[in-house]
């Protein structure tokens, strides 16, 4: 347990004690305020290039195990907390979140004032840092925090993308055939969560995970009932493959799109979309879905957003080249944009994370949605 | 969906007395509901006897009804107010069952009065525990296996095919009344019997016991467009078999994955909808198998809770006020939270904090009372505390409980011996301590104690932490360590005994070091928004968040956690002192621990701490808000005790100085005082030993009273009669207080007692009221009830009573409050204390009187003048206005004993009382009956009354027994009382004591007729104590049968007058704002009847 400096690009800096591997790390730093579910958030590829730094005091209470991960492995660029636990309770447990960090080589800082950190970047925007168990001297860290990329432009799908496409069945069994007729749907991978296959399934649609350049001709001339674009880090604009293949699909199968997926479609829309102070993370966000009425506590995780007012707009309805646009679930926070849905071609998005995993369950209708613009 | 146009005039019940398992958490809640109900532009009107709360203050409902909670009160009320609605969801178990009858008896329907909050289907689903269970497995919850029975056989039948261990659990009751664990078919069989008394409908749960489970609890809420928030999860500390109120409690839960949070989350949202709370909040609970995560629900609460109050303190969602919101008919997301004010009430609190709360016991004061922790709450308080970790907040909160010996960290060998860990009790976690001191692992801590090893593991590390300090010097600690060592939650105090040094020089070496706390902000969401309201609690961290302030800051310390002697009068006192501190300019900074308080309120103080009231926590608030001054006399005994460390810290106590609360409270000097001031006083001695005790009591003279200094509630005070008694009291007085001398009074036998509670700002003196007790001195003034008027004080007692008060608090240098214990004997007048205070009868007095004593004393305090506050009108110039009253108040207490199955009921110089509630009437007869009734007490208007008084009040029964023989009672009473009854003509039966039916089997003695209900009140004055004498098990066997049982011979007259004024039928309550009115108004009569007159009848 050596000492580890944390330095953000404005220069504050943070000691503490390193867990999980030693060395150096870079990336942004953000902040996480669930209160549980730190497996998935350090598995789940949308962190990549992140330094996620978690408000709830204790990490690691109830150790991780083989079901929970959101992918095959740790994500994360970092992981900031006030402490992580020494021991692991859970009848789950299998590992702990030091052995797990420290297998995947990741940077771990505990003992910090995680509080700080936190008000740090909401006041002045998600930035860049750096974690070093190797330099304490904060100058000279800092020069390279500085030498980083931001997110901004920044294309990281491709990194993360599968390379061979596979079948969801293989990691998360066969598609629920009780609900009728099983539908067949590409998984476009900008960074996919398991979770979402596992609700893919269990509404009924059998998921073929596809790279993410897969050429979206190839996917409509396969004759897929529909077609999904994924969740991923980076910064959609940059992501230039992905707004085509969205802009490719629309109108020809039903889609659904979640997080830099509703992005990508956003755009492909003829829409804009931006970076944000310091996004959302967390799993207490309300949404209000406009249809119903009804708010949705729903789990977050984006710095990017589609821009409301990027369109002509009339009310709620959006004028796009592919016919009108229902601007269709909003932040209760903030005001922002957080669901889409076309009304004249098959397509539904949302910015929010209806799979959950983790965060409540309150928008899984979102997958029985998708279903029935794919039965129509 | 927008308020609802519907209803205009609401009424809402309150939860009454404060008694175990139902304590000032409703008050907080029910105080929140008023006041954004009236800012609604409602009509409020509200029922609560609780005299010592703040919703029943006039200014938090258009009409306040100081009336019992039963029924037939309540529709009394109701027919006056005519309310277009009933809001029972804030009173807890109490409004919720007079709701029901209310409801059932179609009462509600005839008055055209609806229930909002929750439907009487709701409430009958949620609370009749067989109902709850079909609806649950409806749902498709699971449950454990179990059943409702109606009688012992069923039950027994139930528990054969369950097989035991069995938990009974009776419906429609509060803090596990009656409920507990069966082994086998004869505990089963006695339980069930208790239990099936317990329970208003007669019916109890039968359960497949799976104590060791872990418990957990959400609070949820919902509104009518069926949007639900979870706004808290709470994790039980100790497993299942313990009740949540006595169990330690966490929050949030530390030891859930997301997935099973979420699946736990899903099935207390379908649970909530199931059983159809359409608005408002509720308490969810469930147990999870540690083996394998089976998960069951254990009960759901469809009200505010002691868990909501908690969760609300927790998160800073205020539960209560927006539930009030939304049963008038916005929805989650049309109310804006107070906290970031810019993001809706629709949101779950991110927390970036752990809070912690630990229950507060009293076994101390019921010694035969059983320890353990079992389905039945026993606790009569709680602290709650926030730390940067599970570790911090914990040492916080028992810093909080303020007993010595409790802090966190105590070395098994300070412990004494290691205590069973598979023993739910009060110190359960120090025996954790303890056994992991002496090496046990943390498997084996945690498979014995069935504590989750994550907990057990968090005080290993502090246990790590302390042993590696111990033995080192002070003044050789590193900054590191010391960080460190505060990091792991231990205390400056328990730092000291480790290293061998001083308090105050540990303190010293940290803040030279600049280890220092830093104070956070609950915000709700855990910094992603600005918070508006400044809710500090501090923690070991890099960053402070104190913002500076407009306006002069003074501090207020609370008083900590409800207990015995000190509850929520205090609390009621300093909240009116952060009134008055806004109302004079100033910033009030309230500093207090405990969850259930209106002080304890983000809305109630300028800035609020949630901090332990220890010399440590407060000075660093102090140094955080560099206040004018520190206001100690508020909170009750606890920040008296620390106003000296203040001082010597630099910081200003307003009012009162140290050394004048020094010159009361030390018992010696106070009597050297009452000498030179030639005030009659009890004759003093004070002994270090038993022998010393022994001849300062041949000096004194007996009966004298034996009592340890500077404790509260008569803790381990005595009469004692001879010599022989002596010296086991002098022993358990040392062990109560341990570094200050026995104190011994002459005991004056037979005297009136008289509270006095009056305002002093250094020259003039305003007595707020002279208040007569009905019990005799002797009773300690918390377990005795008194009214204002006084009855029976002549003009020229009442001239001395005054005279000694003023010149008491001159010369004492009082600069607010003062409360005093006088007795009259022999037309003289003796004085028994002086607390330089807020004292318990504050808040009775100021609603007697329509004054508020604590909002005077604070501006006086504050340098205004009593004279400027008489031309202002905030009191009457019109002198003794207190006894110019055209009605009587009555002050009752309410005693626990029902809880504590086996504990002697007679009453005594150590206060047991959990509460108090208050009676007003024109008739003191009345306003007397009605107290008792709202006290439980109910008297009964005919039957049979039982009779056995020591030989010194036998010739005084004769007067009550003749007129209860003409009321038409049947007297039965024992061989010397029947005699003494017989030969003045009163028709009595003899019945057997136990002691003398022992002989004869077949003779049934009286405790036999209690048991089976042929007796309707008991009069029973000791002689000689302790268990199993005839007397204990007469009374014992009344609390248990649940009938009145009068242990002093005021007491039997008193209650005579209550049956009397009973007979005549109560009239149409009124409202205290309506009495106000008339105090202020002239012509003012003398209350007729006035108790107590018979005592002077009999006695002549
Ligand atoms: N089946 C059971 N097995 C073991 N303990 C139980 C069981 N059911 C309840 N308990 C314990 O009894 C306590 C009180 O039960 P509960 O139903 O919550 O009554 P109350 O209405 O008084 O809160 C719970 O907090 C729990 O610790
Ligand atoms: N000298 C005495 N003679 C008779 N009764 C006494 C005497 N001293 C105390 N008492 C009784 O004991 C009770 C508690 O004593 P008190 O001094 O008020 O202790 P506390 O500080 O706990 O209030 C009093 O209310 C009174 O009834
Ligand atoms: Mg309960
Ligand atoms: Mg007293």
């Amino acid at each position: 347990m050596s000492d580890a400096l944390l330095v953000l690009e404005d220069g504050t800096s943070f000691r503490g004690r390193s867990f999980g591997a030693a060395g150096e790390t870079f990336g942004e730093a953000v902040f996480n305020t669930g209160m549980t579910g730190y497996q998935e958030v350090l598995t789940d590829p949308s962190y990549t290039g992140q330094v996620v730094a978690m408000t709830a005091p204790h990490q690691g209470n109830y150790g991780t195990n083989a079901e929970d991960p959101e992918s095959t492995r740790v994500r994360v660029a970092g992981f900031a907390v006030r402490e992580a636990s020494r021991r692991a309770s859970s009848w789950r447990a299998t590992r702990t979140v030091r052995d797990d960090l420290a297998d995947a080589g990741v940077i771990g800082i505990e003992g910090i004032d995680t509080r700080r950190l936190t008000l740090r970047l909401r006041e002045r925007g998600a930035m860049r840092c750096g974690i070093s168990t190797l330099d304490d001297d904060v100058a000279s860290l800092l020069r390279r925090v500085r030498e980083q990329p931001g997110m901004q432009d920044a294309d990281l799908a491709h990194s993360v993308t599968v390379a061979e496409r596979y079948d969801a069945a293989s990691v998360v069994g066969p598609a629920d055939a009780s609900l009728g007729p099983v539908f067949r749907v590409a998984v476009v991978d900008f960074g996919l969560k398991r979770s979402i296959l596992r609700r893919l399934a269990a509404a009924g649609i059998e998921g073929t995970v596809v790279p993410a350049r897969t050429p979206a001709a190839e996917l409509i001339a396969e004759g897929f009932d529909g077609a999904f674009l994924s969740n991923g880090p980076g910064d959609p604009a940059a992501t230039t493959y992905g707004v085509e293949a969205a802009r490719a699909l629309l109108g020809q199968v039903p889609v659904l799109g979640i997080c830099l997926g509703h992005q990508l479609l956003g755009l492909a829309l003829g829409g804009r979309t931006f970076k944000m102070k310091f996004g959302h993370r967390g799993l207490n966000q309300p949404v209000r879905d406009a249809r119903t009425g009804r708010v949705e506590i729903t789990s977050h995780n984006h710095g990017f957003a589609v821009d409301q007012d990027g369109w002509a707009r009339r009310g709620d309805v959006a004028e796009s080249p592919f016919g009108r646009v229902e601007l269709s679930h909003w932040n209760l926070n903030d005001g922002t944009l957080e669901g889409m849905r076309c009304l004249d071609v098959p397509a539904i998005s949302v910015q929010y994370h209806p799979e959950a995993a983790p965060g409540p369950h309150d928008s899984r209708y979102l997958f029985a949605e998708f279903r029935e613009l794919m039965r129509a | 969906m927008p308020r609802r146009t519907d209803v205009e005039r609401i009424l809402v019940i309150g939860s009454g007395p404060i008694v175990i398992g139902q304590a000032c958490e409703f008050d907080y809640s029910g105080t929140q509901a008023c006041k954004v109900l009236r800012r609604e532009g409602f009509h409020v009107s509200l029922v609560n006897p609780n005299p010592a709360t703040i919703m029943t203050d006039p200014g938090f409902a258009d009409r306040t009804y100081v009336e019992p909670l039963t029924p037939g009160s309540v529709l009394r009320v109701i027919e006056r107010e005519r309310p277009d609605a009933v809001l029972p969801t804030l009173g807890g178990q109490t409004a919720l069952n007079v709701a029901v009858a209310l409801a059932e008896s179609g009462d509600l329907e005839r008055t055209d009065a609806r229930l909002i909050g929750a439907s009487l289907e709701t409430i009958r689903r949620a609370e009749d525990r067989s109902g709850f269970r079909a609806t649950m497995l409806e749902a498709g919850l699971d449950v454990p296996r179990a059943d409702t029975a109606g009688t012992v056989e069923e039950g027994l039948g139930l528990g054969d095919a369950i097989g035991y261990p069995v938990i009974v659990r009776p419906s429609f009751t509060l803090g596990g009344g009656g409920s507990g664990f069966a082994r086998d078919r004869d505990e089963l069989r006695r339980l069930a019997a208790r239990s099936l008394d317990a329970s208003p409908v007669t019916e109890v749960l039968v359960e497949e016991s799976i104590a060791g489970w872990k418990e957990f609890e959400l609070e949820v809420m919902r509104d009518r467009a069926d949007n639900v928030v979870v706004v808290c999860s709470i994790e039980n500390v100790d497993p299942m078999g313990v009740h949540t109120g006595d169990s330690i409690t966490v929050a949030p839960a530390q030891t859930l994955t997301d997935r099973e949070y979420q699946e736990m989350r899903d099935d207390a949202i379908a649970c909530i909808r199931a059983i159809g709370v359409e608005t408002g909040g509720s308490n969810i609970q469930f147990a999870v198998d540690p083996r394998t995560g089976r998960r069951v629900l254990i009960e759901m609460n469809p009200r505010v809770s002691r868990s909501s109050a908690l969760a609300s303190k927790a998160t800073g969602f205020p539960i209560a006020k927006i539930g009030a919101l939304l049963a008038v008919g916005y929805t989650l997301d049309e109310i804006p939270n107070d906290i970031t004010g810019v993001t809706p009430a629709a949101f779950e609190p991110a927390l970036d904090y752990v809070v912690v709360k630990v229950p507060r016991f009293a076994f101390e004061k019921f010694p035969e009372a059983d320890p353990v922790l079992t389905s039945t709450m026993k606790s009569v308080g709680e602290v709650m505390a926030i730390g940067g970790t599970f570790r911090e907040a914990l040492g916080k909160a028992w810093r909080s409980l303020e007993r010595t010996g409790f802090d966190l960290g105590w070395a098994a060998a300070d412990d004494g011996e290691p205590g069973p860990l598979s023993v739910p009790g009060e110190r359960r976690l120090h025996h954790v301590e303890a056994a992991l001191r002496s090496g046990a692992t943390i498997d084996e801590v945690a498979e014995a104690s069935g504590i989750d090893p994550w907990f057990v593991d968090q005080i290993a590390q502090v246990v790590e932490e302390a042993a590696g300090l111990e033995g080192r010097v002070v003044d050789e600690l590193s900054e590191t360590a010391l960080r460190d060592a505060k990091r792991a939650g231990l205390s400056d105090r328990r730092l000291a005994a480790l290293v061998g040094a001083d308090e105050r020089d540990v303190r010293a070496r940290r803040t030279a070091l600049g280890v220092r706390p830093v104070f956070k902000t609950v915000d709700t969401c855990a910094g992603e928004f600005p918070a508006l309201t400044p809710y500090h609690y501090s923690t070991y961290g890099e960053e402070d968040e104190v913002r500076p302030a407009e306006r002069p800051r003074v501090v207020i310390l609370g008083a900590g956690p409800n207990r015995i002697g000190q509850g929520i009068e205090f609390d009621y006192a300093c909240v009116h002192a952060a009134y008055a501190l806004a109302e004079a300019g100033y910033e009030a900074v309230m500093v207090n621990s405990n969850p259930e308080t209106v002080s304890t309120d983000y809305d109630t103080s300028a800035r609020l701490y949630f901090e332990p009231l220890s010399a440590e926590d407060v000075l660093a608030v102090c140094e955080a808000e560099r206040p004018v001054g520190v206001l100690c006399q508020m909170g009750g005994q606890t920040p008296l005790r620390l106003a000296h460390d203040l001082e010597a810290a630099g910081w200003t106590v307003l009012g009162t100085l140290p050394d004048a609360i020094d010159l009361a409270e030390d018992r010696g000097r106070f009597a050297r005082l009452l000498q030179e001031l030639e005030i009659p006083a009890p004759p003093h001695g004070e002994a270090d030993g038993p022998e010393q005790a022994r001849t300062v009591s041949e000096l004194i003279g007996y009966p004298v009273v034996v009592r340890p200094s500077y404790v509260l509630g008569g803790r381990a005070m005595e009469i004692v009669y001879g010599p022989d008694e002596l010296e086991r009291f002098v022993a358990g007085a040392a062990a109560a207080s341990p570094d200050h001398p026995v104190l011994i009074d002459r005991f004056v036998e037979g005297a009136v007692e008289i509270d006095v509670d009056a305002v002093c700002d250094g020259t003039d003196v305003f007595v707020g009221a002279v208040m007569e007790h009905i019990e005799e001195a002797g009773i300690h003034s918390g377990d005795s009830s008194c009214q204002i008027p006084p009855a029976t004080l002549s003009e020229d007692e009442l001239d001395e009573i005054e005279r000694i008060t003023a010149t008491l608090a001159r010369r004492l240098g009082v600069r607010g409050l003062i409360n005093l214990q006088l007795a009259l004997k022999d037309e003289r007048i003796w004085v028994l204390e002086a607390n330089p205070r807020a004292s318990r009868t504050v808040p009775f007095v100021s609603k007697a009187t329509g004054v508020s004593l604590a909002r005077v004393a604070t501006l006086v305090v504050l340098g205004r003048t009593l004279e400027d506050l008489r031309d202002e009108g905030l009191i009457p110039s019109e002198p003794r206005h207190y006894l110019h009253l055209p009605y009587a108040s009555v002050k009752t207490p309410v005693l626990p004993f029902g809880r504590f199955p086996g504990v002697d009921t007679v009453l005594g110089p150590e206060m047991r009382s959990t509460g108090e509630v208050m009676g007003v009437d024109p008739d003191p007869g009345l306003a007397l009956a009605k107290a008792l009734v709202a006290s439980g007490a109910a008297l009964p208007s005919s039957g049979t009354v039982f009779l056995s008084v020591a030989n010194r009040d036998k010739r005084a029964i004769v007067y009550p027994a003749k007129r209860l023989a003409d009321l038409g009672f049947r007297l039965l009473a024992t061989r010397g009382t029947a005699g003494v009854l017989d030969r003045a003509g009163v028709p009595v039966t003899r019945v057997e004591k136990v002691s003398e039916a022992e002989g004869a089997p077949e003779a049934r003695s009286i405790v036999d007729l209690i048991r089976e209900g042929s007796v309707d009140m008991v009069v029973n004055t000791p002689f000689g104590r302790g268990p199993r004498t005839d007397g204990w098990l007469i009374r014992t066997a009344a609390s248990q049968a649940g009938i009145p049982c009068v242990t002093t011979l005021p007491g039997a007259m008193a209650a005579l007058r209550g049956i009397e004024a009973l007979r005549e039928g109560p009239g149409s309550p009124r409202s205290l704002q309506e009495l106000h009115e008339r105090t202020r108004g002239e012509a003012t009569v003398q209350p007729r009847l006035p108790i107590g007159s018979l005592e002077r009848e009999v006695a002549s």
